[in-house]
């Protein structure tokens, strides 16, 4: 069955997640970003930045909420079991710090079928409590079996 | 750090994630696919075990190029990747890289990541500011 393009361009209501301090210690930590500025808020404000500043790939933390309903979406209809990450491009703009509310919208921009795989594109566009971009996100699933 | 040219590799990045790091990272990060944290149920599907999730591969790949700016988290301007084979805990990731291009003080390096032979990102591309 030939993957269905009908959703191409559907927007899902935005989210908005507020960035704590511990969550920014606690990714840091685990991707072993040890530049104080994760850590110390001292060094943070000190190099600039108004509190704990997140490393850029904290943006899967506050822009994956947004794309969760996109990928549950039964107008989409992608089968989850058969999904795989395929790719990803970030681009970021104003860094995130703790305290920031950051706002994310997900689009569907793109369907498409290769042999048997069928290619979801979703693009997420966050902003902070400024109206400052601060990560556009590219996010692209395989569907194996389509 | 000296003036960087095309050509020149960016400095190499060794990770070996441990048992639980899967775990941690799922709660880090708020993705808990069970293929990631419950190696029965990633058996039963048909893995080998529970896999790294790929973002936490590609966070390993951001780090990597933030270090050609001492880990400053504004130097990371875009990272793209392609996730290929699955990766897995308890054993090492080397992320290795080169630039490929650069324009005053914007830096573009082609990045990758593997686990032994097994190229778990491909066709990285970063774009550092220095």
């Amino acid at each position: 069955m030939p993957v269905s393009k009908d959703a191409i361009g559907k927007q899902w209501p935005p989210v908005t997640y507020e960035a704590g301090r511990e969550k920014v210690r606690e990714f840091a930590n685990v991707v072993g970003a040890d530049n104080p500025v994760h850590h110390d808020r001292e060094a943070a404000i000190a190099a600039g930045f108004r509190d704990l500043v997140a490393p850029p790939m904290f943006c899967v933390v506050y822009s994956a909420m947004a794309l969760a309903p996109a990928l549950l979406d039964p107008e989409v209809g992608i089968n989850l079991a058969a999904m795989v990450h395929g790719a990803q491009e970030f681009i970021w703009g104003e860094p995130v710090c703790s305290g920031d509310e950051i706002t994310t919208t997900a689009t569907l921009t793109d369907v498409f079928q290769k042999d048997d795989k069928g290619f979801y594109v979703f693009e997420s566009e966050s902003v902070n409590q400024d109206g400052a971009q601060t990560v556009r996100g590219v996010w692209t699933n395989i569907v194996r079996g389509v | 750090m000296a003036a960087l040219k095309p050509g020149d590799p960016i400095p190499e990045l060794r990770e070996t994630p441990d048992r639980y790091l899967p775990h941690r990272y799922a709660g880090a990060s708020g993705d808990f696919n069970p293929i990631h944290i419950d190696p029965e149920f990633a058996t039963q599907v048909g893995l080998p075990g529970n896999i790294l999730h790929g973002l936490y591969m590609m966070a390993l790949v951001a780090r990597a190029n933030a270090a050609l700016a001492d880990g400053d988290p504004r130097a990371l301007k875009r990272l793209s990747v392609q996730f290929r084979g699955m990766g897995v805990p308890e054993q090492e990731i080397v992320v290795t890289g080169t630039v490929s291009e650069v324009d005053g003080d914007r830096v573009v390096t082609e990045c990758q990541a593997a686990q032994g032979d097994n190229r778990v990102i491909r066709n990285g591309e970063a774009e550092v500011e220095l």
